[in-house]
């Protein structure tokens, strides 16, 4: 009788979902509901993006998957497109042509918000925070997953989330009073502060655009070891790395783009191997 | 007659609070520079002292004042919803122009240049408000409770958001937040406390026209921002003192008529210039401005 009453409420359970899937009211929460009752598998699917900016090709009928609590890593000479995929996914650059499914989801051409709310999270390659911000305020910022409502804002107090800030200060190793304006923060901390406030918005898919560009080699395994357990976690991860010993230790799976082409793909063993690969970085 | 003089400055420094922080609402914690602010203060303005004539009670035209210039920030920030920075600045301007044009030539409504005279000062619930006193205790009490809603409202999460909007806007909805919605709300309240310190402008002065609306008055009114601080509530509220103050003590001087109007405009000048160079943040600002 108990399993009945069980399996009913999560028959009705994947209906509203797929109602408001229908609807396009979907968001971060619902996404990990979703995931956490197995309506469906997390997965973004990239089919034949391409991308001009006037005669340059950016991306030319690139397609790409991100699997659920896999790290990818996307790498490639330097503008070979790779943050450009990550602006069209995020919708920060409109794609020309293709389409991006979130869970079978068409998500194409979405505004940037809801693309966000749907559950993509990511940094920037230029670590982009909030300058007159303290540390706590970007984390408040980040950890609603809705827009403050003006009067809800202004009658209730808010709930209070410190303990979950330090915790995502603590687990990035980010040590500075949280009053700290992040115009204040060395560049590496910067990066962490980054690092943290995409942790903290709701998700089911983490962007990280060369998380450890421009930093000292102590501050590079931290940030290993912080993107290794967001993953043991069970977190989906894809990076943008030029670090190929960084990315070879860490991505399960890899794509090469070039000149905004995919020349290769595969694990980090047959990408090694890979002779266009190779081309693509040291020349015929 | 002294004592007279002072009310007279402390009302219209109060005036100017309202209007300078809501201002500051828009400029110093969304970080878009809106010229138009002073057409709203119009817009406000004109709307309480045409209702009021009419027969509507002034609570109704007060509060309509405030609703009209909301509404009229409302279709600003639609019209101009692709603009950033300078371009934005700019529509806004041509906004304002617009708005004195509309007043200037809508002779059936607002009597062109003639402008509205008479415009008594209120009565409240069967209180009629006579002399400059009681109008100073009113305008204080309106103002009072407005600059500490705004206060409240920049002070939220609401307003940390609008902030973080001001300093990178695609960060922001990178993270899930709705900013056209932000601007419109922002707008919507800036606009609404520019219309209602237009009703108390209207009402005091008793008489307005087109004129009273223009560039110079907007000049005054980012002067007092700048001075203040960019997004500090506090400094609008000490610079609005010292910006009305001073241009007042010129009327003590031995200067010519023809020389006193535009010696204010070089005293906000140079107040301006000499702030910029050694105090770029303004007296409370923690934001610099680009």
């Amino acid at each position: 009788m108990k399993n009945k009453i069980l399996r009913i409420k999560k028959s009705l359970y994947v209906l509203h979902t797929k109602v408001r899937s229908l609807f396009g009211l979907l968001d971060a929460q619902d996404a990990n509901s979703m995931l956490k009752h197995g309506v469906f598998a997390m997965h973004l699917d990239i089919k034949k993006v391409s991308k001009n900016f006037g005669g340059i090709v950016a991306l030319d009928k690139c397609s790409l998957e991100i699997k659920e609590g896999k790290i990818i890593a996307i790498i490639g000479p330097n503008g070979s497109g790779k943050s450009t995929l990550f602006n069209v996914i995020s919708n920060i650059v409109s794609a020309g042509k293709g389409k991006i499914y979130f869970s079978k989801e068409d998500i194409t051409g979405r505004e940037e918000h809801e693309i966000a709310k749907i559950g993509i999270s990511r940094t920037f390659q230029e670590v982009r925070l909030f300058k007159n911000l303290t540390i706590e305020e970007h984390l408040k910022v980040a950890l609603s997953d809705s827009d403050y409502k003006l009067i809800k804002s202004f009658f209730y107090r808010q709930p209070n989330e410190d303990d979950r800030i330090k915790e995502i200060l603590e687990m990035v190793g980010l040590k500075k009073p949280v009053s700290t304006l992040s115009s204040e923060l060395s560049y590496g901390q910067k990066k962490l502060l980054g690092l943290a406030v995409a942790i903290a918005k709701p998700h089911s898919i983490l962007m990280l655009d060369e998380p450890v560009a421009g930093i000292n080699p102590e501050l590079r395994k931290e940030i290993f070891r912080i993107i290794k357990e967001l993953n043991n976690k069970g977190e989906s991860i894809a990076i943008i790395e030029h670090d190929m010993n960084f990315v070879m230790n860490l991505a399960h799976y890899i794509y090469v783009l070039d000149s905004g082409r995919l020349i290769a793909e595969g694990t980090p063993r047959e990408v090694q191997k890979n002779k266009r690969v190779l081309e693509a970085y040291l020349g015929k | 007659m002294i004592l007279l003089f002072v009310v007279h400055v402390l009302i219209l420094i109060s005036i100017y609070i309202l209007l300078a922080v809501s201002l500051n609402l828009v400029l110093g914690y969304t970080g878009r520079v809106n010229l138009g602010h002073v057409a709203l203060f119009g817009i406000g303005a004109y709307t309480s002292a045409l209702l009021y004539i009419n027969g509507i009670p002034f609570v109704i035209a007060f509060l309509a004042s405030g609703f009209f210039a909301g509404f009229s920030g409302f279709v600003l920030i639609f019209a101009t919803k692709r603009l950033k920075g300078d371009y934005y600045a700019l529509a806004t301007l041509g906004f304002s122009f617009i708005v004195y044009s509309l007043l200037l030539n809508l002779t059936s409504i607002t009597r062109g240049p003639l402008g509205i005279a008479g415009i008594k000062k209120p009565e409240l619930f069967g209180f009629a408000i006579t002399n400059n006193f009681s109008y100073l205790t009113f305008s204080s009490i309106i103002v009072l409770i407005s600059v500490f809603i705004i206060w409240r409202i920049v002070s939220s999460p609401f307003g940390i958001l609008l902030g973080a909007m001001r300093d990178d806007e695609t960060a922001l909805k990178v993270l899930g937040k709705d900013t056209k919605m932000l601007k419109y709300k922002a707008m919507g309240i800036s606009a609404f406390f520019a219309g209602i310190s237009g009703s108390l402008f209207a009402h005091y002065i008793s008489f307005i026209d087109p004129g009273t609306f223009t560039i110079s008055e907007i000049i005054l009114v980012l002067t007092i921002v700048i001075v203040g601080g960019i997004a500090s509530t506090k400094g609008s509220i000490v610079a609005s003192a010292i910006i009305v103050v001073i241009p007042e003590l010129l009327r003590f001087l031995p200067l010519p008529g023809g020389i006193a109007g535009p010696m204010r405009q070089i005293l906000y000048s140079i107040i301006l210039i000499v702030l910029l160079l050694y105090k770029p943040r303004g007296l409370f600002g923690r934001i610099e401005l680009e």
